[in-house]
């Protein structure tokens, strides 16, 4: 078959799938840190464990209970979503009064016990998670092979991520949760009962880093760390998305996911850094972000 | 970091400290001066000294995020690549033990200069992100980059002959240079805290608008004391090189980061002397419990948590209070 630009075509659209996947994450990722950003104006650190405890909550369901992928794809981010809303009721709901700052430590701290409390009982090896049978195997596209459960992750982690987009910009809790982001005290004083907004907002938030893990789950191996140095990418993501706009986290989580995939095509050395150097040069152009409003 | 509880800390002086230093600081410092002249009678020389590189690591970081109101998630990316510097320097190059640790500092200086200046662009949780996906850019550099040596880092760095004279190789010669080194690092960050500019930092750091209405250039502020500051972290991590002759990954990646933020919150955050009480507890901590694995870094994230929900003035902060000085 022809090649584009000197590279055979099975490896181009190889890597643009594999950052179509990692795009899927940074935008479910970036998603639920911008709507928790949004209204409890706390950057959550411990959303990269979150999604870890996804995944492993996934393992677990399958290991000692023998309940699948499939039930596992609701059942885990409600169970994280869940530890998420105790989070949020026992410790960060102290600290709204106080600089912004606070809450970024305190979830780092968080997300420092959560890492190595499944570090100590589960080691750092990994442990395996099958592809569900529904969606082993793959199909032959022609041009490329597409195994079936990669394309399920972006399927999935496109509708999640709509479905979110619509609820907030067009049904009514999202005017409600859109009106207690820009004045929580006079949504409150129409009878809205805004703390447990606050909370709901929050548990989804981390529902939706949970749901990611579940998704991640047969395609990397289970482990402790896997949501730590993803974090950190995805705050780049947010940097250079800026976090105005929930449609812009969506297409910028996407949209880096594929840029990085190409770079690995290109030039591989660059691909572990050329989101940072996205985010270096937005910063220099449009400091408030592609999508952000200006500070 | 603008908080409540500082603005109005009780035994604030009514006054900036325009010259000289507080006499109670002075006792301090000299009291310092003493047990770190004595304290290798009675401990381990390279634990001291561990404790002393981080302590300066952590003032460095402090006069950024105490009086600057910066918090800075990326400082690993300063320590670490400027214990590079030195270690490629002292190893391959031959460089006397005083020239690499200068390299290191100036190379960290040069790379606060370039995050700063894009860092300063954003503000609050903002800046934090900022800082860190560019010290993850650093460390994923360190990795691939030919002369740090991957995985296992620089090892076997020669500890040289300070000016071509004393032999470092000896842990004690090597102690009272360390302690020379970080002694100086303290007294000029306290001079920079108590000069004009440190007052000018104060009031960017309590209130920026009322800073910019004053007419003060507030970014020019802020980068200033961003390059100092990373500066100073990479002077620390340039001896730490020296001292442990090795200079790795450990150094530059963002768990390091997120200690010297913790040594800070933990001893105080904005006191002169708090990042030297944090350091020290946080690696006697390392210390003695590192055969527990993990829950090292379970504890530490319980520090955290405790420290932001209970203990926000931290150890030297709540003392300060007590004695009603500031300290």
């Amino acid at each position: 078959m022809f090649e584009l630009l000197g590279i055979p075509p099975q490896a181009l659209f190889g890597q643009l799938l594999l950052g179509l996947i990692n795009g899927s994450f940074y935008a479910l990722l970036s998603l639920g840190l911008a709507i928790i950003f949004g209204l409890l104006n706390i950057i959550n650190f411990t959303h990269g464990a979150q999604y870890m405890m996804g995944a492993f909550v996934a393992w677990m369901l399958l290991d000692y209970l023998g309940i699948n992928y499939w039930v596992a794809l609701v059942l885990a981010p409600v169970v994280v979503g869940i530890t998420g809303v105790i989070i949020e009721r026992l410790l960060i709901s102290r600290l709204y009064h106080l600089d912004h700052l606070y809450g970024l430590l305190l979830t780092f701290g968080l997300a420092l016990i959560i890492q190595g409390l499944f570090r100590n009982q589960y080691g750092i090896s990994g442990l395996p998670y099958q592809i569900p049978p529904l969606l082993s195997g793959g199909q032959n596209l022609g041009f490329m092979f597409l195994p079936n459960y990669r394309g399920w992750v972006v399927v999935a982690s496109l509708v999640v991520c709509l479905a979110t987009w619509f609820v907030i910009e067009k049904t009514r809790l999202g005017a409600y949760l859109r009106a207690a982001t820009e004045n929580p005290v006079l949504v409150g004083a129409f009878g809205i009962n805004v703390p447990r907004l606050i909370t709901v907002t929050y548990g989804f938030g981390v529902g939706l880093a949970a749901f990611a893990g579940v998704l991640a789950a047969p395609i990397y191996s289970v482990n402790p760390n896997m949501g730590a140095d993803l974090i950190i990418v995805v705050f780049a993501v947010v940097v250079i998305g800026g976090m105005g706009s929930i449609l812009g986290s969506i297409v910028t989580g996407f949209g880096l996911g594929i840029v990085e995939g190409l770079t690995r095509v290109f030039y591989p050395e660059g691909s572990a850094v050329v989101i940072f150097v996205i985010m270096a040069i937005v910063l220099l152009v449009k400091p408030a972000g592609l999508f952000g409003r200006a500070a | 970091m603008a908080t409540d509880s500082r603005a109005d800390a009780p035994g604030a002086p009514a006054h900036p400290i325009s010259m000289g230093m507080m006499r109670h600081h002075l006792v301090i410092f000299v009291a310092l001066l003493a047990l770190g002249l004595v304290g290798p009678f009675f401990l381990y020389p390279i634990f001291l000294m561990k404790i002393l590189c981080f302590a300066l690591f952590a003032c460095a970081f402090n006069l950024l995020l105490g009086y600057g109101g910066l918090l800075s998630f990326g400082h690993a990316a300063f320590f670490g690549s400027a214990s590079y510097v030195s270690a490629h320097a002292a190893k391959e190059w031959g460089l006397n033990p005083e020239f690499a640790i200068l390299l290191g500092t100036a190379a960290a200086a040069v790379l606060g200069l370039v995050i700063g200046a894009l860092a300063i662009r954003r503000q609050g949780i903002y800046f934090a992100m900022v800082t860190l996906a560019f010290a993850q850019m650093v460390f994923f550099f360190s990795v691939q980059a030919p002369f740090t040596g991957g995985e296992d880092g620089i090892q076997a760095v020669p500890r040289g002959h300070l000016f071509g004279l004393l032999d470092l190789g000896a842990d004690i010669n090597l102690y009272y240079v360390v302690l020379a080194i970080v002694f100086a690092g303290l007294l000029l960050i306290y001079r920079i805290i108590h000069s004009p500019f440190g007052q000018v930092l104060k009031a960017i750091r309590d209130n920026e608008p009322r800073s910019v209405s004053l007419g003060y250039r507030v970014n020019q502020y802020k980068l200033a004391v961003f390059v100092l500051s990373a500066s100073l972290a990479g002077l620390a991590g340039a001896t730490k090189a020296l001292v442990f002759q090795l200079a790795s990954l450990t150094d530059v990646y963002w768990t390091m980061s997120g200690e010297v933020v913790l040594m800070t919150l933990l001893g105080g955050m904005g006191t002169v002397f708090g990042p030297l009480v944090g350091a020290a507890v946080i690696v006697t901590m390392q210390n003695y419990f590192a055969t527990f694995g993990a829950w090292v870094t379970i504890i530490q994230g319980v520090i955290f948590v405790i420290s932001v929900l209970l203990f926000r003035e931290g150890i030297v902060g709540v003392l300060g209070r007590w004695l009603k000085k500031p300290l």
